[in-house]
């Protein structure tokens, strides 16, 4: 059945049409775009069919394909997806798809243009479905190649700069997981086969990797290279400089995938990868991660406060936002936050995509990005300004809006476990409030700035992009249980594998 | 009706409301005005009727304890977990206390809808305008009807969001739009003691081992009592005490209370209407509701009942002074809402929750109409300033009349129910029993000073707006002109409703029953201090010919100073330059806040971003360079000593740049292409064998 592998043509429908762009004639710009919208809506519709197909009540994958790949060294094409990927999943999906949208207006090299993001697309997909540390560790390296061509070509003034630093910092993580990959392949024993494996269902069973990496400074290397390999993803202050260049020199839908997609997949290898393997170290190291959320949280909040830049604002929010998730991502006494990471993780991406393809909107046309230098632009453009309203009252939490009931749940969540934290964590809850609604009042609100008068009002293209995401920002304000629903099996069972296994040690 | 059936639609009195913000929020302009103005009102006025027949509803049922009707929507957010979970319900709550305030919000806010219609008429933006409005009165029926804190929240930020977008209204004045931002800045502060206190309530609550999921409805919450009295103190102080002052924090915030008060005076540069629906009859209300709602919780900490009864009693009277010298007959009201609202919390701290709620309504009628009768002023003279009208009752004769009704309420002058109301706290203040022996006596002293100065700015501002002549430019002279009659008919409305308010709670010294005190008693749990419990009546009249006399002297002072002998004002206000000063400039708190609090912070935001451009990024910087040098070293020394046998890495990383240029060129799809068919290829190789 077509259906048993739905999860590979998620992942390689867009390598179709990679390979007919490169096939297609580059004075065809049209055809090409075409080409790539047609490529991303299967995964779309198949994404739907997961979703209602999905089997709610269990944590085990779904999905599973299962092929070995390279034999000699035990590594297998290994798919499938829970709980924690599935929302990732419908995520991508339905972002890929809008960003070929939001890039129609790309008019440089669209046939290069156009198969990077395929390429990016399915690596993306890839990542979240692997279930083979090596698989997962292919799709990972095979995301940052066409990234770097994407900001390094397509971007602005200071594109190399900002292509280089993402690259540099990107691989420095992917290095350190590397190594760690290659200790427990090398520390593990496949219980039937006897031989090493890279199985991650297979390394989350203790035993096989117990005896070897008995050592306690081994274990706490490995996760910390781990952590330090996935924190820059997130990205987590210190480690986060490289965020706020790339977002203003990539292009729009770049951006849009970067923040929307991307820095997901930092929380979500920590979730994949660190937990399972290392639970013991989990729990060891939470306090340490939760004080990471909380200067992510504030410090990224007093950053976007300082920035003239529309774009760096919203990177920098990026950021504070992102601290939520590693803050719920922190406790286990309760999976009341990290029920609200993981949602935070899908609802930071639709509204961050917003606000990323609306920050695209207005550098359209002002071609500058200088909050100072815009300003009334409510009085041209309602439309423009009812839609930005939305995602900056979105992003700052609004309650009714999907944001709220995450950043809720894991302030609720982690209150019981870390106090003097999570209360310290409200205060960006203000601070965000604050410098969303002093950008507000700078672009939109006062009197309009007569270099801004000419400026056009949002056009229905545009408007397509956003209506979806707008919809889903507002249902499931009021109503998050399809994706608590979705996760909520498998993150109770991680939990509490994590304080099973990691009591062990 | 059916209690069932009613259990089944109470979530229509939210509903419909949201349901006109859409469609109106969504037509923009392709809809004419009527059609806007029907949508706008007729969607209040049918919540009204609902909540009309959800009170006879209660009514009807005999016992007064079973008077609740939950109507359980849906399961709004839930998180398992191994012997344990949370579970929240979009659930409403319809019970005596939230059926007075819905027919408050909803009754008080059909007939400021109705004067909007004319004082709107003319704006370009009237569908944004009444979908703001209807989503207010949304936001506002979802925090009444709230059958959990955490919903009650989502109306509670709701209303703040809808107080933003009005206050700004006219957003091109960027003034207007600040006084918005700061109006929801300031409430965020405060919400976030509302919010912070729900995290203490979950946490306090939550039993280990029990597998029942935590739910927050406010009946399983005044269940858990008990556990929270159990509980460990912090820092000395009981978790009931941390949890009531973390929730007052968020009422001060929202009902302008000390020290939260100063985003409601410059609230006032929205549309009047708003001021008065928003900002006097309904939102600011919501922390005393709070307050009353969550009963329960408050009575278990006598510390935070007298602590939200002094911050009451201090606030009523600061707000006042401050009224007596502002000039701009909005923010006079706007002090003088700040300091009514000072009472409701002084009733509540001291128990007499009842009267708290009683005051809450007809404070509704008559603030809301003098603020829409000062509409109507402004609407003729088309600014703010008293100093520049005077003489306008022969102009405005209706709008003179009820505004009179309401002063006379507000003075506190039997039988008007602003006096009913009034003496009700007052009495109450002067009975009750205060952990500090003689601070009810205090209390009751600061509030009668309050009334005092009311009735003294009040009577200032009667005199300045209506009386005298006009004092405006004269060829406006003739173009003052009475409202039109959609604006005069809720006036008149809302003058009948402040002349018969009274009758909700009759005193006791008419022998006749109480009627809010008696239908509310089943939602408050042992409040003991309400007047006919203790049924001292000597005490009740003492305390009214006391309250009686000292508004006389204030009306009296008022009269004497601004009509009688107007000089005489001036003459004051040069001897104690600094005292008037002080007060027009509301004591310099904004200032000191601007100074203590917002520079800081924008600081602290700006030294962060230096901090992230030249720390951070100079290390990441520094480590690059230093990279580059050192491979530039060894480059350079691996060519003097391994003679041209091996290229140097800067070579190296010469060619790679070079090799990079090329990629930029537009061959790259070359290059991937190879590398991705390579991969492909093996993948394909590996699954087919």
């Amino acid at each position: 059945m077509i259906h048993d592998h739905i999860l590979s043509l998620m992942i390689f429908t867009p390598m179709v049409g990679f390979v007919l762009i490169l096939a297609a004639p580059s004075k065809r710009p049209t055809l090409i775009k075409t080409i790539a919208l047609c490529a991303t809506i299967p995964p779309l519709v198949w994404a739907a069919r997961i979703y209602f197909q999905f089997d709610r009540g269990t944590s085990n994958f779904q999905w599973v394909e299962k092929v070995p790949w390279i034999d000699a060294f035990n590594i297998q094409y290994h798919l499938g997806i829970d709980g924690i990927s599935i929302p990732m999943v419908l995520l991508t999906a339905l972002i890929s798809f809008i960003c070929v949208i939001a890039s129609w207006n790309i008019d440089k090299y669209v046939r290069g243009y156009f198969s990077l993001f395929l390429l990016l697309d399915t690596s993306m997909m890839g990542v979240f479905c692997a279930l083979d540390f090596f698989l997962f560790f292919v799709f990972w390296e095979l995301m940052l190649l066409p990234m770097y061509f994407l900001i390094g070509v397509w971007g602005g003034p200071n594109k190399e700069y900002a292509a280089i630093k993402f690259f540099l910092f990107t691989l420095v993580g992917s290095v350190l997981m590397l190594v760690v990959m290659l200790i427990f392949y090398f520390g593990s024993m496949d219980p039937q086969t006897g031989g090493h494996t890279f199985d991650l269902t297979l390394l989350a069973n203790q035993g096989t990797h117990q005896s070897f990496l008995q050592d306690n400074v081994l274990r706490w290397s490995c996760y910390l290279a781990l952590l330090i390999g996935f924190a820059v993803k997130i990205p987590v202050v210190p480690l986060h400089t490289w965020l706020p260049d790339a977002h203003v020199e990539a292009p729009t839908a770049i951006s849009v995938i970067l923040a929307g997609i991307l820095l997901k997949m930092g929380t979500y290898g920590l979730l994949r990868i660190s937990y399972p393997l290392l639970p013991d170290m989990t729990l060891a190291f939470a306090p340490f991660v939760a004080v990471l959320g909380l200067i992510s949280i504030v410090y990224g909040a007093l950053c976007a406060m300082a920035q003239k830049d529309l774009k760096k604002l919203i990177a920098y929010s990026s950021i504070s936002h992102m601290g939520f998730v590693v803050l719920g991502m922190s406790v286990f006494t309760n999976t009341m936050a990290i029920n609200g990471a993981v949602l935070q993780m899908f609802n930071h991406g639709t509204v961050t995509a917003m606000l990323f393809l609306l920050v695209g909107v207005v550098y359209d046309r002002a071609h500058h990005r200088d909050i100072d230098r815009l300003g009334g632009l409510a009085q041209n453009m309602p439309i423009y300004a009812a839609f930005s309203g939305l995602a900056f009252f979105a992003a700052l939490g609004l309650p009714g809006l999907s944001s709220f009931i995450s950043e809720a749940l894991v302030l609720i969540g982690s209150f019981p476990k870390y106090k003097v934290i999570t209360i310290a964590a409200t205060t960006g809850i203000v601070l965000t409030a604050g410098y969303f609604l002093w950008t507000m009042q700078r672009v939109f609100l006062g009197s309009l700035d007569e270099r801004n008068t000419g400026l056009p009002e949002i056009n229905p293209r545009e408007i397509f992009t956003l209506t979806p995401l707008a919809l889903l920002v507002v249902f499931l304000g009021f109503y998050p249980m399809p994706v608590l629903k979705l996760i909520g099996a498998t993150l109770e069972h991680t939990v509490a594998l994590v304080l099973k296994n990691g009591a062990g040690f | 009706m059916n209690p069932e059936t009613m259990n089944n639609i109470i979530f229509l009195i939210p509903l419909i409301p949201l349901i006109g913000a859409a469609v109106n929020g969504l037509s923009g302009r392709r809809v004419s005005n009527r059609v806007v103005h029907v949508i706008g009102c007729g969607s209040v006025l049918l919540s009204f009727l609902i909540s009309v027949l959800g009170f006879f509803t209660l009514l009807s049922i005999a016992v007064p304890s079973r008077r609740v009707l939950i109507q359980s929507v849906y399961t709004w957010l839930s998180a398992q977990w191994t012997g344990g979970g949370f579970m929240v319900e979009a659930a409403f709550r319809l019970d005596p206390l939230s059926v007075v305030l819905c027919l408050v919000v909803t009754g008080v806010g059909f007939l400021i809808h109705l004067y909007s219609v004319g004082y709107m008429a003319g704006d370009r933006s009237q569908a944004r305008y009444f979908a703001y409005l209807n989503l207010f009165t949304f936001s506002m029926l979802v925090l009444v009807l709230a059958d959990n804190p955490l919903l009650m929240f989502v109306g509670w930020e709701g209303v703040g969001l809808c107080s933003y977008l009005l206050i700004g209204f006219w957003f091109t004045d960027v003034e207007k739009a600040r006084a918005g931002m700061k109006a929801f800045i300031v409430n965020r502060v405060g919400d976030l003691g509302f919010f912070v206190g729900l995290m203490f309530l979950v946490w306090a609550l939550f039993e280990p081992g029990n597998p029942e999921p935590i739910g927050l409805s406010f009946d399983s919450l005044a269940a858990g009592m008990p556990r929270l009295l159990d509980a460990e103190p912090i820092w000395g102080i009981g978790i009931a005490t941390w949890i009531a002052l973390l929730f007052f924090i968020g009422a001060t915030g929202k009902s302008a209370q000390i020290p939260l008060y100063v985003w409601l005076p410059d609230a006032m540069a929205g549309p009047t209407p708003v001021s008065a629906f928003i900002h006097a009859a309904t939102m600011v209300t919501a922390g005393v509701y709070m307050v009353v709602r969550l009963n329960f919780l408050y009575l278990a900490s006598p510390v935070a009942m007298t602590v939200v009864a002094v911050v009451g009693a201090l606030t009523a009277l600061y707000a006042a002074v401050i009224a007596v010298a502002q000039n701009d007959i909005k923010r006079v009201l706007a002090y003088s809402t700040i300091s009514q609202l000072g009472y409701m919390f002084l009733a509540a701290g001291v128990g007499a929750f009842a009267t708290g709620i009683f005051h809450l309504t007809t404070h509704a009628f008559f603030k809301a109409l003098l603020f829409l009768g000062a509409g109507s002023v402004i609407h003729a003279v088309h600014h703010n300033d008293m100093n520049r009208m005077g003489g306008l009752k022969s102009y405005l004769p209706v709008t003179y009349l009820t505004f009179l009704v309401a002063y006379l309420a507000i003075c506190g002058l039997a039988p008007l129910a602003g006096f009913v109301s009034k003496d009700e706290i007052l009495f109450s203040v002067f009975t009750a029993h205060l952990p500090v022996p003689g601070l009810a006596f205090m209390l009751g002293v600061l509030g009668l000073a309050g009334a005092g100065l009311t009735a003294f700015y009040m009577t200032r501002l009667l005199l300045l707006t209506f009386f005298g002549s006009f004092r405006g430019e004269p060829d406006q002279k003739q173009h003052l002109h009475e409202s039109p009659r959609v604006m005069t008919g809720p006036l008149i409305v809302l003058a009948g409703l402040t002349v018969l308010g009274g009758v909700l709670g009759l005193p006791a010294v008419t022998h006749l029953p109480h009627f809010l005190s008696n239908f509310l008693n089943p939602v408050l749990e042992r409040s003991g201090a309400g007047v006919h419990q203790s049924g001292a009546v000597a005490l009740e009249v003492g305390v009214m010919i006391i309250s009686t006399g000292v508004a006389l002297v204030g009306i009296l002072i008022g009269w004497y100073l601004y009509s009688k002998k107007p000089t005489a004002v001036e003459t004051l206000a040069n001897r104690f330059t600094f005292a008037h000063r002080l007060l027009a400039n509301k004591f310099y708190v904004d200032e000191a806040y601007q100074a203590l609090i917002v520079k800081p912070v924008m600081k602290l935001a700006a030294l962060s971003g230096l901090f992230d451009l030249k720390g951070i990024d100079g290390i990441v910087h520094f480590t690059s360079r230093t990279t580059t040098k050192l491979s530039f070293l060894i480059g350079w020394e691996d060519n003097k000593v391994v003679d041209g046998a091996v290229n140097s890495l800067a070579e190296t990383f010469k060619k790679l740049g070079d090799a990079a240029q090329r990629l930029q060129t537009g061959r790259v799809q070359h290059y991937l292409y190879a590398m991705v068919l390579g991969i492909f290829v093996l993948f394909i190789f590996r699954l087919l064998i």
